[in-house]
């Protein structure tokens, strides 16, 4: 008889405080996409480290190939033809690329490895330069590398933990061939993600978590959404409204913006032409390290070096003003790192107000203003109960809250300042579906009270839901932008390799024939069939 | 085989209260070392921790030893919550007592009391001066403050051993390499008489207050915090990071300058090559265990004036080494960073084969 590839039983892991897994069976047969399904804090994360050995379980056995196993570390669950693929990466942030890969490989010489990533990059697409150092790569390019990594010790079992979010959907598309082709090879994969349609196009077999429980096991295929959902979170996420409202005048314009790179990594950006409207949001889509950061860098004013004239809100120029100065102007920015950036881990959620907001703060010409600490902290409390914050109160230090908590404190933070203008980076990455479901509520409400809102995100489905134009973002030029009617998702994701074509309107960038295409988007596609929609 | 594993929630009591573990572990082990002597040790520890404390005159000399670590650490403390690494308030100190005695040089014979204004003044501005060429090459060139603001240290021994064994040599000093001794009038005013304690301590306590209003009730002060804790966070808000190495740097020279000034025109007297006595590089100490806390390093401060009194003391009564001094501020060093490492972890016994 045919052993299962891995079974778990009745595995259990507890942190203090917290159980991650409680009594947690599994079965994933040979050459069999397997899902898991949770949300953030179900504890699918903790189930693959205990697979992978990276966490040991308090209680429960593991079956390889019908073998009870103890998987001591990493390295074991690698002889034993057990690969991951984490969320958070684990890469040496002053390594680079081939390194960090040498590290897991230690018998081939540097340069086998190195061959065996251009190799492994061009069979997957995954165009990466081994000779980077890792910190400056960007998300979704340290995440191709992790799937270089896992795919070079040839695995028997792939873990795979949220691994599209990253990726524009041609690459999606193209991961999902070389996920089946791996499984029809014999790999079994254990697919672990909360996007559903992704699980019922994929995975043949599914174990849904809730709480460190499993709430079910099923075949995706036969499921809908719904009862997927259902077993997930308990209910059905709520939908989104977006009504139709007509746009009013330009609070954002950004005319041929080009910026040389500051890091000798980043991404140079080239003639950004840009127009955010009171009303209406505007999506940025793109594969990540295209010249997101940068872009977002110079419209904050935390890169101040922009021309002058170059980004105006309303009929000021801003192009020098620092980010404090803008935000006096009702720009409120609420950026994709949450912790060191958007809030100090250290500080309390009430002092952390203090980053950008200044309605506790009396007497401003004396020391840069005398702190009310009683203000401050009912200002926080409010913030904490308007947005519906878990936290254990305005004196809770910012790493004590869950990803998603403090992203509703932050843009609870933003939004709370009525802004003018308001710029989100990454709105929902790495937060449950229910407080994703709330802060696109909040985006859609700001919009609907008459601000102008620019969101850059690397989630499609998102920008979809709520965006009125969309732009792309490629190799550090933006894309004329298109009302979200006439936008595809083959069309932006054909956008988002760098190809589209202008027809009309000074403000886009030359066509991008003969270039390769980037990123993680595989596709090539002639340039003729880029888009060729420009609205201002 | 030990290892040490991260605790989920660090105890907020042991994190106030791991700086007197790490003094009763100090204790322990100075009993044990006076033992290994063959001292007694209960009478080392009296010497240590009771002789200093007993009289009126002796707790005025403990004030007097504290007032200048607690002056240059109360700066120091703005440093390190910025993240900006001022490792040379030693050499602030001694130019704020070379630009305080070139002041009280200046002073006629029988003038105005008022002449301490100028010389405090000129102490605090010959620190902040030496605390600028330590920010200018940071800013400028981006230099290491570390190296630069050490290396100014002994830059600073040579200005000083210029000005006494040159222009300012005391004509009737029999050829010592000292100023001759300033003016009375520009003695720092003391606060009582038979005491040395001078209105030092009051700048010093005017200093933990302001400190203490500065970093947690001024927006000034938060934005330098945050400069230290989370450098993309204080770019994010706009708070900028050259304000904060040059605000840092100037209050923490301008506050050695001063500890400098008040030590040349008060208990010395004079300008000798003696000036320096390690209070720069002390303070470091104090304010660590003091926990970069304005009133924290109130206590550090007369704690490590006790240890040197305590040195002088067990030099002259027991017969030990003074360096015992150093000894003790060391080891206290060293509990204590042993004591906030298992705040922040535990010790947990593993077995390095096998899973539960």
């Amino acid at each position: 008889m045919t052993y299962p590839r891995l079974q778990l039983t009745g595995i259990t892991k507890a942190y203090p405080g917290v159980v991650a897994n409680s009594d947690v069976s599994l079965t994933v047969m040979p050459g069999e996409t397997h899902a898991v399904l949770g949300e953030n804090g179900a504890g699918k994360s903790t189930l693959m480290k205990i697979i992978y050995g990276s966490i040991k379980p308090d209680a429960g056995e593991i079956r390889l190939n019908g073998q009870p196993i103890q998987i001591r570390n990493p390295k074991e669950a690698r002889a034993n033809g057990i690969s991951m693929v984490f969320q958070h990466f684990n890469l040496f942030d002053t390594m680079t690329v081939a390194e960090n890969v040498w590290l897991g490989l230690t018998r081939n010489s540097l340069e086998q490895v190195t061959a065996s990533i251009v190799a492994k990059a061009n069979e997957y697409g995954l165009d990466i330069d081994p000779a980077r150092p890792v910190h400056t790569l960007s998300v979704g390019e340290m995440q191709r590398v992790e799937i270089i990594r896992a795919l070079l010790t040839r695995p028997e079992l792939l873990i795979l933990d949220e691994p599209t979010s990253v990726l524009t959907p041609q690459a999606v598309e193209k991961l999902f061939v070389v996920l089946k082709k791996l499984a029809s090879e014999g790999c079994s994969i254990l697919y672990i993600s909360h996007k559903l349609h992704e699980i019922r196009e994929l995975c043949t077999a599914c174990t849904v978590l809730r709480g460190g429980k499993v709430t079910g096991v099923c075949n995706p295929q036969e499921e809908s959404n719904a009862s997927l959902s259902r077993l997930m979170i308990g209910a059905e996420p709520p939908k989104l409204e977006h009504k139709a409202q007509p746009a009013g005048e330009s609070r954002l314009l950004v005319s041929n913006l080009s910026l040389p790179r500051e890091d000798q990594f980043g991404v140079d950006l080239d003639g950004i032409h840009l127009d955010v409207r009171a009303g209406e949001v505007v999506g940025i889509a793109g594969v990540s390290g295209n010249g997101q950061k940068e872009l977002l860098y110079a419209l904050s004013g935390e890169d101040c070096r922009a021309a002058p004239g170059s980004i105006r809100m309303g009929d000021k120029d801003v192009s020098a003003l620092h980010p404090g100065s803008r935000r006096k102007l009702g720009l409120h920015f609420v950026p994709e790192e949450r912790l060191g950036r958007g809030a100090v881990p250290t500080l309390s959620l009430a002092h952390n107000l203090l980053l950008t907001r200044t309605g506790s703060i009396k007497h401003p010409k004396f020391a840069g203003g005398w702190i009310q600490v009683k203000k401050l902290e009912e200002h926080a409390a409010a913030i904490i109960k308007g947005f519906n914050v878990k936290a254990g109160g305005p004196n809770a230090v910012a790493r004590s809250l869950s990803g998603g908590n403090l992203q509703k404190f932050i843009v609870g933070r933003e939004i709370d300042a009525k802004p003018t203008l308001f710029i989100v980076s990454q709105p929902t990455w790495g937060v449950d579906v229910g407080a994703a479901a709330q802060i696109r509520g909040e985006i859609l409400a700001l919009r609907d009270a008459g601000c102008a809102v620019l969101v850059v995100s690397e989630e499609l489905e998102e920008l979809f839901e709520v965006s009125d134009r969309m732009h792309v973002i490629a190799r550090g030029k933006l894309s004329p932008s298109v009302p979200i009617a006439e936008a595809t998702v083959e069309k932006i994701g054909e956008w988002m390799s760098g190809l589209w074509h202008t027809v009309e309107g000074p403000d886009a960038g030359p066509p991008q024939v003969g270039e390769a295409p980037l990123g993680g988007a595989a596709t090539r596609v002639a340039a003729e069939r880029g888009g060729q929609h420009h609205h201002a | 085989m030990l290892k040490l594993e991260n605790r989920p929630q660090p105890s907020a009591f042991w994190s106030y209260g791991s700086p007197l573990l790490a003094l009763l572990c100090t204790v322990v082990i100075g009993v044990i070392l006076f033992a290994m002597l063959g001292k007694d040790p209960v009478r080392g520890l009296q010497i240590f921790f009771w002789e200093p404390l007993k009289s009126g005159y002796a707790l005025g000399e403990l004030v007097v030893k504290a007032t200048p670590l607690l002056l240059i650490a109360l700066g120091l403390a703005v440093c390190y919550r910025s993240n900006v690494w001022n490792i040379g308030a030693e050499g602030q100190y001694l130019i704020g007592a070379v630009a305080a005695s070139g002041v009280a040089l200046m002073a006629p014979p029988g003038g105005s009391a008022w002449i301490v204004v100028p010389v405090l003044v000129a102490g605090v501005l010959g620190g902040m001066l030496w605390a600028g060429l330590a920010a200018l090459l940071k800013d400028r060139f981006n230099t290491n403050e570390i190296l630069v603001s050490l290396m100014l240290v002994y830059v600073a021994v040579q200005v000083l051993g210029f000005m006494v064994y040159g222009p300012w040599k005391d004509p009737n000093g029999y050829n010592f390499p000292q100023t001759k001794t300033f003016e009375a009038a520009t003695r720092i005013p003391r606060l009582f008489s038979g005491s040395r304690m001078s209105i030092g301590v009051l700048f010093a306590l005017l200093g933990v207050a302001g400190l203490w209003v500065f970093l947690f009730r001024t927006r000034a002060g938060f934005a330098q915090q945050v400069g230290g804790l989370a450098p993309a966070a204080a770019r994010y808000a706009g708070f900028s990071s050259r304000g904060a190495l040059w605000t840092a740097f100037l209050i923490s020279g301008g506050l050695a300058g001063l500890a400098g000034a008040l030590e040349v025109a008060g208990p010395l007297g004079q300008l000798t090559p003696y000036v320096p006595a390690g209070y720069g590089f002390a303070a470091i100490i104090v304010a660590y265990v003091g926990r970069l806390h304005p009133v924290g390093m109130m206590f550090s401060a007369i704690l490590m004036s006790m240890f040197y009194i305590g040195g002088e003391l067990a030099q002259s009564r027991l017969g030990l080494p003074k360096s015992l001094t150093g000894v003790f501020q060391g080891l206290l060093l060293f509990t204590l960073l042993g004591c906030d490492t298992l705040v922040n972890y535990r010790l947990v016994w593993k077995r390095t084969a096998g899973a539960k």
